[in-house]
């Protein structure tokens, strides 16, 4: 079996499972950022009529965590999330994690660091890019508000189809300038938008193995833009390392690795000895190019961080490149850590004031500009280049506007610039 | 009565972004949702809100509608307006979050229409009654027929609760 059919069969009960078979498997982990407002809304409904007062079904395994409008934007997110706060104190949830500059930031780096997700655990998330802790080796999906009602009453996802699993092989060492957010754009541009939907994505090779946690994240965050179920990189010694040293899990954790004979759907394999930096352009995600084929292109908005590429080692490059240099007149540059614990980590290091420094806007800890809510939205016919995941039209604030993607090392080299700019080439584009 | 006509026609990859944008995310109410159906497409925005759009009108698209974001507000902002969506094909998520909303999705590969052409929508075909052509549909995952059946996840849980309670 593949680590996702172990992780099923394990949580629905069943000594195997194969491709196909619908199972009900526990959730170990149900996590919802500020749409918990709606799920909260659905749970009550559920109860409605039936004689039983609303009760969660495990307060322990529920996670709650405001990021994408915080601070509230307007009076209505304030609303919502003040409801939100009465239900978790109501209801004893302690995985809650308020607008706080210490403890608060975006869900899926939140969940990771607080060692609240574990590999071989069934992770949902009312988010699409719950795909993210597969990183962890763990079996993470996103799924609707209502859905989210559902496990909060019964414990478990119900009539989940078995995912068939694609095989990604990773060899290579990653030359510099070149990363993870560059492995996945390419990958997502290799299978398209839609290439591994209903599917598992699993990453194995020399190239994954060596590659951090936050790394992980990164690639796993974005398996839903190639439409894949869910991203996991089998758990090994790193994951053992992020546990301990990062996340603070003292206790013994079992890793679930894929039979030998696992059966794919099929493989695919990527060297990224010769991967260059990548740019996924305008209007969707798999619209991939080398940085080199759209060089030099003026840029408006510069976006580091997100669920993706807010971690430390991310804010490090961009540090890194920019220190002692200027943000480009007539662009502008906005940082957002992904926790407060990653914006406390690069105070400390020196980070905050080599991008400030810069000329970089470096925001609270959220979701940032990324979903276009507030905070940075784009003018008519204006250009964002950012490290984010998505480049829907309208995604960030305005359907007249432009968004690139690219990694930190991209971003930051092209701030410097005010031109999409090849990183490589040391600040000419 | 005449057939439902396509009021809209568009391409692969139609996003969450497009259906709902963000910026609306703070409303949630499926009460509330419809008003910022396609806000970003204008003018089908202003006929949806016109009340000129007749319920089971169809809006008609290619490969992977509704990728990206899990927001069921994308679902219940077409259920609002009784949309049927006729697609090649669609994203998870999307396509879960409406068969628990019961919003009616129809995957068939292939299909094509201009705006204002008059469709039929079957349980195995689509026909574009207008181009004299026939689409196969591809079934929804059997996984979730009994979802269908209860009328959505709301009841289905529902259901499942007080099975539960009545066995301890």
């Amino acid at each position: 079996m593949t680590v996702v059919q172990k992780i099923l069969a394990r949580a629905a009960g069943r000594e195997a499972v194969a491709v196909g078979d619908v199972v009900e498997p526990a959730v170990d982990l149900a996590m919802s950022h500020e749409n918990a407002a709606l799920v909260i809304n659905q749970f009550l409904e559920v109860f409605r009529g039936t004689g039983h007062a609303p009760a969660v079904w495990d307060p322990s395994r529920i996670a709650i965590i405001f990021d994408h409008r915080v601070p509230a934007e307007s009076s209505k997110t304030a609303t919502n999330q003040k409801k939100v706060r009465e239900f978790v104190a109501a209801n004893g949830i302690a995985k809650f994690h308020d607008i706080r500059g210490d403890r608060g930031g975006i869900c899926h780096q939140i969940l990771p660091e607080n060692g609240y997700v574990r590999p071989g655990a069934v992770v949902v998330g009312t988010d699409s890019h719950t795909t993210s802790h597969g990183a962890l080796g763990a079996f993470a999906f996103g799924i609707g508000a209502t859905e989210m009602a559902s496990v909060w009453t019964l414990g478990c996802a119900v009539n989940v189809e078995v995912p068939a699993t694609i095989k990604v092989s990773v060899r290579g060492v990653m030359p510099e300038m070149v990363g993870p957010k560059d492995l996945i754009l390419h990958l997502v541009g290799k299978l398209g938008a839609a290439g591994a939907t209903f599917r598992v994505l699993e990453f194995h090779g020399a190239a994954v193995a060596a590659m951090p946690t936050s790394g992980r994240l990164t690639l796993c965050n974005m398996a839903v833009e190639a439409g894949a179920t869910s991203g996991i990189v089998p758990a090994d010694d790193e994951t053992l390392r992020y546990l301990r040293d990062e996340a603070g899990v003292s206790e013994a954790v079992p890793l679930v690795e894929p039979d030998p004979d696992a059966r794919y759907e099929r493989s695919v394999d990527i060297d990224v000895a010769t991967l260059e930096p990548q740019v996924a352009c305008p209007h969707t995600v798999d619209n991939v190019r080398p940085v080199g084929d759209v060089a030099g292109r003026h840029v408006d908005q510069i976006v580091i961080g997100s669920c993706t590429n807010g971690r430390l080692d991310d804010l490090a490059v961009a540090a890194r490149i920019l220190k002692g240099r200027k943000v480009a007149a007539g662009t502008r540059m906005l940082v957002f850590p992904a926790s407060g614990r990653i914006y406390q980590e690069a105070l400390a290091a020196g980070y905050v004031a080599d991008l400030v420094g810069a000329g970089a806007v470096v925001m609270n800890a959220g979701c940032g500009p990324c979903l276009g809510v507030h905070e940075g939205a784009l003018g008519d016919g204006e250009t964002a280049l950012s490290t984010t995941n998505r480049n829907f039209k309208g995604r960030m604030g305005n359907p007249a506007s432009e968004v690139f993607l690219c990694s930190p090392a991209v971003a930051a080299a092209s701030a410097v610039t005010g031109r999409i700019t090849d990183p490589r080439r040391g600040g000419t584009p | 009565m005449s057939a439902p006509k396509a009021v809209l026609v568009l391409g692969d990859d139609v996003s969450t972004d497009v259906i709902y944008p963000g910026r609306y995310m703070a409303t949630v109410l499926p009460s509330e949702t419809p008003q910022y159906a396609f806000a970003d497409l204008g003018p089908f925005n202003a006929r949806l809100k016109a009340g000129d759009v007749p319920a089971g009108s169809v809006v008609v698209a290619g490969k992977n509608f509704g990728c990206g974001s899990s927001r069921e507000q994308a679902v219940s902002t077409l259920k609002g307006h009784e949309l049927v969506i006729v697609a090649w094909s669609f994203a998870r998520i999307f396509l879960q979050n409406a068969i628990n909303l019961g919003l009616r999705l129809v995957e068939a590969p292939g299909v094509a229409a201009s705006a204002g052409d008059e469709l039929t929508v079957g349980a195995s075909e689509v026909v574009n009654v207008t181009s004299g052509k026939r689409y196969p549909v591809r079934p929804l995952p059997a996984a979730r027929q009994a979802i269908i059946e209860a009328g959505g996840l709301i009841p289905y849980t529902r259901r499942r609760l007080l099975e539960r309670a009545a066995r301890r």
